[in-house]
């Protein structure tokens, strides 16, 4: 198939994420956001957009290394 | 009931939107009818992998392992490290290749090849009526749910998440299918994550989590460790919170029910044949069994967690706060879980209520019966603030979702390929079969949709279709394990076979009955000859009834019926197809590498929580 998963999956956490880090930060010292003492939005936030960025690095990084490929005719599976 | 914030609804809507575009974007890929019911057989391993994983993430495994974690503890985790995982691992060396080597769009048509058109029949059949049930209880099931938690329109809930499920198939067919079964996978890895870690951080640990359980194994009449201990009371059927012995655990559920599933059901299988290789198809069960071997910690757990940790403790100051109702009689103490028997509410986990008076239900001997339905969903408002609130309820609706998108696409193939394409109109273009395979997602969720409605007009329909699943799918894998490694098998063996074993089943559960149960729905009907501690006991005797006798019945007939010629059934069975090459380059991405791996693994864990 000629779309490759890791973009829209990457974007997606990548967007949880970056929502998620803002809103914990932004809420940070209000009552009740960092459940158990953990500033968990915030943290979990950032998780996801890691995990997003590497995603979408891994899905730029086949990319890149499709097009030589490319170049010299399809690969053989 | 609890209120959500703007910060969650942005989540679940950003969550919404991608999988809607999914859809659009892979619409232009979708030319032929094989594009749309085996994503042409291009998708790499990774993403089958996770995929397989993910389509048996439904409201049964999420909700469904939380309530098991709840009410047997940590002995739940069978149906992973005895259940799934050999299951998988036998699926993925040794019956891969008999399914994709065969060329077979379908499980059903695997069986028409193999034996004949009726047996590919009866099995057809059952699955469509099956997989439009099971999507109709998930939908059921989800509405209920949200209904409850969030005071959300039941009708509205469902109508949305099947427009839903419809609109993403209707466009991208199993390739849309399958790229969303991923992104629900991650969601639901990290949408359950965190609610793990704050809930062992909120009781001190593992260590802190075993210690109240204990307290709750003791209250109940069990040795300390009975909840947090696998194996060490499998010993006795009265000695574990499961009600079954260990003879019964590995072959009713470690053998014939995971096999019987993960072996046979076109729900997974068909994600496997939408690998673009005979290698990757094989790696596909595989890759799929190591985030399996610890989904564990990740559904299991929050259930038992639930059941100790205390309703009051200081997770949030403000905002809603969602606790177990204690009823008038009996205040919920969860620091003191010896007090179970008479509590109604340990921990998180609420009672469940009668329908018509509202008041906790009670069993036989006047205890207090829990939902524990409500243990995961209870522990994902009390642990989560706004925003992480939001990613665990669209957690909670991705495996719904994903639940009922694979119940979708496995009945719009079979129902095309094995029941319309065979009985109704051969020989048309490929166009009029894309066209009917599309027709077929819309009625499969408009059925799925009428079906949640007759869920919830009757009491008692959920636990009738589970039986008949039961029923149906116990008998399948000696069907299958015999027409795949026994080359005398024969069609009319096979047939009766599957119909002597389903009989069996229905027999056997007639005659028996679970403890405290009433005669009925849950068996009796026919007679009480014997009594089981408990309904999973139960239902794993019923399963090895069924096996038995079909594998039995299977063997009887095909002797006395005349078999295929060899040269008929090359690809077919084992001994007369040629051995699967791996197209692979490093030794650990080899099938055989990878399952001693998994097993290895399995095996660890095994030990870990014996």
């Amino acid at each position: 198939m000629g779309l490759d998963l890791r973009i829209p999956l990457g974007t997606l956490f990548a967007l949880i994420g970056v929502l998620l880090a803002i809103y914990g930060g932004a809420t940070l010292g209000g009552p009740g956001m960092a459940p158990t003492g953990v500033p968990i939005d915030l943290v979990w936030g950032l998780v996801l957009v890691a995990f997003g960025v590497a995603m979408l690095g891994l899905a730029r990084r086949a990319r890149r290394t499709a097009k030589p490929d490319a170049e010299h005719g399809p690969r053989v599976p | 009931m609890t209120t959500l914030h703007g910060i969650d609804y942005a989540v679940m809507l950003l969550y919404f939107g991608f999988v809607l575009g999914i859809g659009v974007m892979l619409r232009r890929y979708v030319r032929t009818s094989e594009d749309f019911f085996l994503s042409g057989r291009s998708i790499p391993a990774w993403v089958t992998g996770l995929a397989f994983i993910s389509a048996n993430l439904g409201a049964q495994e999420v909700i469904g392992m939380g309530a098991s974690g709840a009410k047997y503890g940590i002995a739940t985790s069978h149906f992973y490290w005895i259940g799934a995982i050999p299951a998988m691992v036998f699926v993925g060396l040794f019956m891969m290749p008999f399914y994709y080597g065969s060329r077979a769009r379908s499980v059903p048509e695997y069986l028409k090849l193999r034996f004949d058109e009726k047996t590919r029949g009866l099995n057809a059949i059952a699955f469509a009526v099956m997989t439009v049930f099971s999507s109709g209880i998930s939908l059921y099931a989800m509405g209920k749910l949200l209904n409850l938690l969030l005071g959300w329109s039941f009708d509205l809930s469902i109508l949305v998440a099947a427009g839903i499920v419809l609109a993403y198939i209707f466009l991208g067919g199993l390739t849309s299918a399958i790229y969303n079964e991923v992104l629900q996978f991650f969601l639901i890895v990290f949408g359950f994550a965190p609610l793990v870690f704050l809930g062992l951080r909120d009781v001190g640990g593992w260590a802190g989590l075993a210690d109240r359980l204990a307290g709750v194994a003791t209250a109940n009449g069990y040795a300390p460790g009975a909840y947090t201990q696998s194996w060490r009371f499998m010993g006795s059927a009265a000695a574990n919170p499961v009600g079954v012995e260990w003879f019964g655990l590995v072959m009713g559920l470690g053998f014939v029910l995971s096999f019987g599933y993960w072996c046979t059901d076109f729900l997974v299988v068909q994600r496997a044949m939408a690998a673009n290789s005979m290698t990757a198809a094989r790696r596909t069960p595989l890759i799929a069994a190591v985030p399996k071997m610890l989904f564990p910690f990740l559904v299991i757990v929050p259930g038992m967690l639930a059941l100790v940790v205390s309703p009051t403790s200081g997770v949030r100051q403000t905002g809603p706060v969602v606790t177990a109702s204690p009823t008038p009689t009996s205040p919920t103490s969860s620091t003191s879980p010896t007090s179970l028997t008479s509590a109604p509410a340990p921990g998180l986990v609420p009672p469940k209520r009668d329908a018509r008076t509202g008041e906790p239900q009670r069993d036989a001997r006047g205890r207090v019966v829990l939902d524990y339905d409500l243990a995961t969903p209870m522990m994902l408002v009390h642990f989560f603030p706004a925003g992480l609130l939001g990613l665990g309820l669209t957690a909670l609706l991705a495996s719904f979702m994903s639940g009922m998108a694979g119940n979708v696409t496995a009945f719009n193939t079979v129902w095309t390929y094995d029941l319309y394409q065979s009985y109704v109109r051969p020989g048309a273009p490929d166009a009029h079969y894309l066209a009917m395979g599309r027709f077929a997602t819309v009625f499969g969720v408009a059925i799925s949709v009428a079906a949640a409605y007759v869920a919830a007009s009757f009491n008692n329909i959920m636990d009738f279709l589970q039986l008949v699943f039961a029923f149906v799918n116990a008998p399948l894998f000696a069907t299958f394990a015999l027409g795949m490694f026994w080359k005398r098998a024969t069609g009319h063996g096979a047939f009766a076979g599957l119909l002597a074993g389903t009989l069996a089943a229905a027999i056997h559960h007639g005659l028996s009955l679970p403890a405290g149960a009433a005669v009925g729905v849950k068996g009796g009907y026919l007679g009480i000859a014997t009594t089981y501690p408990s309904e999973l006991a139960q239902t794993f005797w019923t399963a090895i009834a069924a096996w038995l006798t079909c594998f039995g019945v299977t063997i009887a007939l095909s002797l006395a019926t005349r078999p295929r010629p060899p040269e008929e059934l090359r690809g077919l069975v084992y001994g007369l197809t040629a051995k699967p090459t791996d197209d692979v380059r490093r030794w650990y991405e080899r099938p055989a590498a990878l399952a001693l791996l998994v097993l290895a693994g399995a095996v660890a864990l095994n030990l870990i929580f014996f």
